[in-house]
């Protein structure tokens, strides 16, 4: 069985140190001070909804575009004053498609190998068990125009890794993929975490993704509002969600609140009640006269919650609040200018 | 080779790559690399024969239907070229203006679609970028008009060995030119929209005031000012004078310009267009 081995082994203790990072675009603040640590081999991801600044977060870190002002270091390496080092120790994912459809997809591995100052003995060792890796053996030597978009990503990814770089970041690496091919790309990510020792740094707006993360930081408007594991996450939040279904949903609501002191309110799947614990929550929920449960579901606090509970509002309503803003703000003509 | 020995190969591989100067030098890492654009270039030219054909599509018709259309219209001139022979110089420049302008043009392609930020993060100089799109470029606008020079004998213009490579080299010199200038263009572009833009206010005009399609002494003083401020003039001259020997020059205030001066000026051009390209890739914001 191949193994994938590191090329060096990174003298540094921090592979991605975030200091203060602002960056606006005219008057619009798309990241808004932030700051964070990421450790050598750790998943990281940045957790928020469209147009909170993790695409401007992570173009920074990737030298694409200056910060207004704070510091970046990843791998070590300063990312304004010291462009080409971080350039060569990261690897990326975009957001988008950036093959060429031309090119067959070793070429396209050839490409980058190039540009990445690999030697051949190097390519040699690496591309190969790269390509096993993603699964396209079959594919290389065809152009890429032929591809579905599962495996144009799967080709990205492996690109995005053949010059063994030391930082890989993988910005919202499924968006607009179905969902079949989603569960398929995070068995490859799962697996490359195993095999490599690579830092990974994700963006996404899925929970379930940012669920797989070691650490996760919650990004709402430009800041940093939350930072720790999903697990630690969760218990912050400190309560689990019951929801009820009754006969009669308002005088239920009414009586709940005036015997057991617990304000519900309604939502699509009946109503809902936050208490710190649900199971024993449920039995005094039988109890209490002029509630006529029809049913009844205890959720544990998940990553929706710990969103809701550090920006008081649902992700996929910051989602339309962030893309109203962004429209708005000029920043659209500002992204197209890069 | 046995286990051992492909585990110490790629332990070899490993510590002579631990510095990044383990990878390849600056100077070799920089030349591969424009060797690889160029080849992408000429690679994404070979596979879309319909990019092929309708870049041959226009020169055609304007050297074969109007051409033989205007032939007996315009007569032969005092050298005994017919108006097909005439133009045919400056069909070949312009099928070198239509491909070099576009292939450079392509790189708003490229940004809309996403490869050139994976050119623009890798740890390359934008200078190696930027060689390659141009010689790219300036070789897929050169293939086409060697293309078109083919056809001279079907047209009756004979061509001896010292005058095709005379042709040959100046279509070298002002496709560099011409794609430096339209990556110039292309920076300045955001959308792909803005290409029908360029091919009415810089491609057309360009064609029209170069002489290629007719003399260029005796107009008024107007068209005469406009046709010496465009530097496809000059292309088009040079071309033309090593092709049909005897034909006028094209003259500056009377003055006729020779062959090595049409060079300087498109050389000249071209280098500072580089030179503009190379610094509006270097920005980051």
């Amino acid at each position: 069985m191949w193994h994938l081995r590191r090329w060096s082994v990174p003298a540094y203790s921090k592979a991605i140190e975030v200091d203060g990072l602002v960056r606006r675009f005219g008057d619009f603040t798309a990241v808004d001070g932030i700051s964070f640590d990421v450790e050598p081999g750790e998943f990281f991801g940045f957790l928020g909804p469209n147009g909170a600044g993790k695409t401007t977060s992570i173009s920074i870190l990737c030298t694409l575009l200056n910060p207004t002002a704070g510091s970046a270091r990843v791998a070590g390496h300063d990312v304004v004053t010291e462009r080409d080092a971080v350039r060569s120790s990261i690897g990326l994912v975009f957001q988008e498609i950036t093959l060429d459809d031309y090119l067959t997809g070793e070429e396209n591995l050839r490409f980058h190998a190039v540009l990445y100052g690999l030697r051949k003995e190097q390519v040699q060792e690496r591309m190969p068990p790269l390509i096993e890796m993603v699964g396209l053996s079959d594919w290389v030597d065809k152009q890429v125009r032929f591809y579905s978009g599962g495996m144009q990503r799967r080709l990205e990814i492996a690109r995005g890794l053949l010059h063994a770089p030391r930082v890989l970041f993988l910005d919202e690496p499924t968006i607009g993929l179905d969902p079949q091919t989603r569960t398929h790309i995070w068995d490859y990510i799962e697996d490359l975490r195993h095999r490599e020792s690579t830092t990974m740094f994700l963006t996404t707006h899925y929970m379930d993704e940012a669920e797989r993360c070691d650490r996760i930081a919650i990004i709402d408007r430009g800041r940093v509002v939350a930072i720790d594991t999903p697990d630690n996450l969760k218990a912050s939040v400190g309560t689990d969600t019951v929801t009820i279904t009754t006969d009669d949903e308002e005088a239920a609501r009414v009586a709940i609140a005036r015997e057991l002191d617990v304000e519900g309110e309604h939502c699509s799947s009946g109503l809902r009640l936050r208490v710190p614990e649900g199971e024993k929550f449920v039995p005094r929920l039988f109890d209490t006269p002029g509630v006529g449960v029809q049913s009844v579901s205890v959720r544990r606090p998940s990553l929706d919650d710990v969103f809701i509970k550090y920006t008081g509002r649902d992700i996929r309503d910051a989602e339309s609040d962030s893309v109203d803003q962004f429209k708005s703000s000029g920043m659209v003509q500002a992204f197209r200018k890069r | 080779m046995t286990t051992a020995e492909a585990a110490d190969t790629a332990g070899a591989t490993a510590a002579s790559a631990a510095s990044s100067s383990g990878r390849d030098g600056r100077f070799v890492h920089n030349a591969r690399t424009v060797y690889m654009v160029w080849y992408r270039e000429i690679i994404r030219f070979l596979r879309s024969p319909a990019r092929i054909v309708s870049g041959l599509a226009q020169p055609i018709l304007f050297l074969v239907v109007l051409g033989a259309g205007l032939n007996p219209l315009v007569g032969d001139s005092s050298e005994g070229v017919t108006y097909q022979e005439f133009i045919f110089p400056g069909v070949l420049a312009m099928s070198v203006l239509f491909s070099s302008l576009f292939s450079a043009i392509s790189i708003v392609w490229d940004r809309e679609f996403g490869f050139l930020r994976e050119m623009l993060v890798a740890p390359v100089s934008r200078t190696g970028l930027v060689l390659g799109k141009a010689a790219g470029g300036g070789t897929v606008a050169v293939m086409q008009g060697v293309i078109l020079l083919v056809l001279a004998p079907f047209i009756g213009v004979s061509l001896d060995a010292f005058q095709v490579l005379g042709v040959f080299a100046l279509l070298l010199l002002l496709a560099f030119a011409l794609v430096a200038f339209g990556i110039v263009l292309a920076s300045r572009m955001q959308r792909m929209e803005s290409f029908q833009m360029v091919m009415a206010l810089v491609v057309n005009p360009m064609l029209f005031l170069s002489g290629a399609l007719f003399p260029l002494n005796d107009l008024p003083t107007w068209l005469a000012f406009l046709t010496r401020l465009n530097p496809a003039t000059y292309g088009v001259d040079a071309i033309r004078r090593v092709m049909i020997p005897g034909a006028p020059a094209v003259t500056i205030f009377g003055w006729p310009v020779p062959i090595w001066l049409d060079v300087v000026i498109i050389f000249t051009m071209g280098v500072a267009m580089l030179a503009m390209s190379v610094r509006s890739f270097r920005k980051v914001d």
